[in-house]
């Protein structure tokens, strides 16, 4: 099972940060997940790899993986060890991909007045609100569809369709 | 219901589905492309051992055609082997092509068809009626696992193009127009159909070159009500067996909008967006480094034919290079057996096997830092063909073409009289 309280520091991006900046192109020829995970938002800031740690939330406005459908993106994200992406919106491949892998996502229309680069986020699912717990100001989140939810509670399509080996 | 809602029912085996329903559907094309051999990795790890619908199943080696580098080059030794012990016979070699530009060609992309390939840009398939979308590897591993994949049922917003182009101005501008009003997040999860006026006049190539730009307002399909010009190019391939579905007449689209495309300029996306869309006039001047011409959004025959009409005796500016890669080997050959290519080549352009090449910043033809390229293509994200802080602008096959004639962003039609 996902849990259901997830929390970590917010690293706050903008609109339309897109998969070729989540992963970009010259790295797609790697198999390594663990190498992927190094070139994680490499593409849309310089300073990410550096202050990241791990369980950190990801925070960004709306469109957050659009563009190619790359799976690297979420595997990147996923590995590299992102407790959860909180966006306006979301790529609709990406949203796939990362459900996949077990990554949620939390769809915030209005996570830009609680977003606060370096605060602690808390995402709530059960009372449906992500809370900035510097501010205490909280803000209303989307819950996640069934269907999604049970490939997050399965820790992903992969233990959910093949149980035995995970 | 809406055609592409008649296709989902059709493959899930449903009298009929409901926008935001989640469905199981059999899937008809499932492709993968070299970037994914995570696929194959992914179908091993859910407990794959036998392909389902091998003869379903299209392997296309476009990405990194031919490979710049070792671990590609493993990447392909891999997917060919995996073709030979799954069965898999369709499988497009370097040699081929873009994925969506390959199976138009081949006539295996049909009215009707649910088409899902390992590439966003499959939304491409929507200029033949077809339902085509894009997925993640692991997605795609679970068709080959099972032949089914699911779905949610989409909602549906139609853009009805009217009029008349003006000479120089061509599908490419129109859908760029579309962009930069509608912006990139329009269509999340939506289908997007066009229809009006216009469509009938476009050609199958244009159509495409429509459809497959919609993933650039996160539309998960694209539709063109199959039409005279659909047939008839099925016909030129051999295909007459397909279902054309169509909409009912009380359906209830999401949105509609109408734009008339007689009042349109050449359009330019400016970087580092799809959607900072300009009337190509207030760019006109910028210096470019490179131009591109190619892929499966810009590298038809078409577009090299309006190309070599502009550069034709003429030759591109001494501070620019314009690289010139057919979308496929079949439009490579007739570049070839129409005279393009000489044309090409004789003013100075630089011809890149058929393949993606420099569009998503792998190989073949990336720009430095700091340099500006315009091109055909569909993305200009930062660091998308190459360095971070190269600018990209998106524009038409011919507004390329005249640009690297100058040296500088140019209107082509002067050019084009």
């Amino acid at each position: 099972m996902v849990s259901r309280i997830i929390t970590g520091k917010m690293h706050v991006f903008g609109n339309n940060i897109d998969t070729d900046q989540i992963y970009p192109g010259q790295y797609l020829d790697v198999t390594d997940h663990n190498e992927m995970a190094k070139y994680c938002l490499q593409g849309a800031s310089d300073k990410f790899a550096q202050e990241f740690v791990k369980g950190d939330i990801v925070v960004a406005g709306t469109n957050f993986g659009c563009g190619s459908s790359r799976e690297n993106a979420a595997i990147a994200l996923k590995v590299r060890g992102v407790g959860a992406v909180v966006a306006k919106s979301f790529g609709r491949i990406f949203y796939r991909n990362a459900f996949n892998l077990g990554l949620p996502l939390i769809v915030c229309p209005r996570i830009d007045e609680i977003a606060g680069h370096g605060d602690e986020l808390t995402i709530d699912m059960d009372r449906e609100l992500a809370i900035n717990n510097r501010t205490g100001k909280s803000v209303p989140i989307e819950p996640i569809s069934e269907y999604a939810m049970k490939i997050l509670n399965a820790g992903g399509i992969k233990p959910l369709l093949n149980p035995k080996k995970e | 219901m809406h055609a592409l809602e008649k296709i989902l029912a059709y493959r899930a085996g449903l009298k009929e589905v409901r926008a935001g329903e989640i469905v199981n559907c059999k899937v008809d094309l499932a492709g993968i492309n070299d970037l994914y051999p995570q696929t194959m990795y992914s179908f091993r790890e859910i407990g794959g051992e036998k392909v389902a619908c091998p003869d379903k199943v299209v392997i296309f080696l476009d990405h990194y055609a031919p490979p710049s580098t070792i671990k590609a080059a493993q990447t392909h030794a891999e997917f060919r082997q995996f073709a030979r012990e799954q069965g898999i016979e369709k499988l497009m070699d370097v040699n081929e092509g873009v994925c969506h530009q390959v199976l138009a060609d081949k006539g295996l992309t049909r009215p009707g068809m649910l088409i899902v390939i390992t590439d966003s840009h499959t939304t491409t398939h929507g200029a033949f009626g077809a339902f085509g979308t894009g997925v993640g590897a692991t997605d795609l591993a679970c068709i080959l696992k099972t032949g089914e994949l699911w779905f949610r049922v989409p909602r549906v917003v139609k853009i009805n193009l009217n009029g008349t182009l003006q000479p120089g101005v061509y599908a490419k501008d129109v859908i760029l127009h579309v962009i930069g009003k509608v912006k990139a997040d329009f269509a999340i999860y939506k289908g997007v159909e066009f229809a009006g006026t216009l469509i009938p006049k476009l050609s199958v190539s244009e159509r495409m070159a429509l459809c497959n730009m919609t993933t650039e307002i996160g539309a998960k399909t694209a539709y063109i009500q199959p039409d005279e010009v659909t047939i008839s190019f099925l016909k030129e391939k051999g295909v007459t067996e397909y279902n054309i579905f169509t909409t009912d007449p009380d359906y209830q689209y999401e949105e509609e909008l109408t734009f008339d495309v007689s009042e349109i300029g050449p359009q330019v996306a400016a970087p580092f967006s799809v959607d900072n869309v300009y009337d190509l006039q207030d760019h006109i001047g910028t210096p470019i480094d490179q131009a591109f011409l190619g892929t499966c959004t810009g590298g038809r025959l078409e577009d090299i034919a309006i190309a070599a009409k502009i550069l034709k005796g003429r030759k591109i500016h001494k501070n620019t290079r314009m690289l010139v890669v057919p979308a496929s080997m079949e439009t490579q050959m007739e570049a070839i057996r129409l005279g393009y290519m000489q044309d090409l080549l004789e003013a100075g352009c630089t011809f890149v096997t058929p393949g993606c090449a420099a569009c998503l910043g792998t190989h073949e033809g990336l720009i430095a830092e700091g340099e500006t390229c315009i091109t055909s293509s569909s993305r200009n994200f930062p660091g998308r063909m190459g360095h971070k802080k190269g600018k990209i602008f998106l524009a038409s096959p011919a507004t390329v073409a005249a640009s690297a004639l100058n040296g500088v962003i140019t209107d082509p039609t002067p050019y084009l009289k």
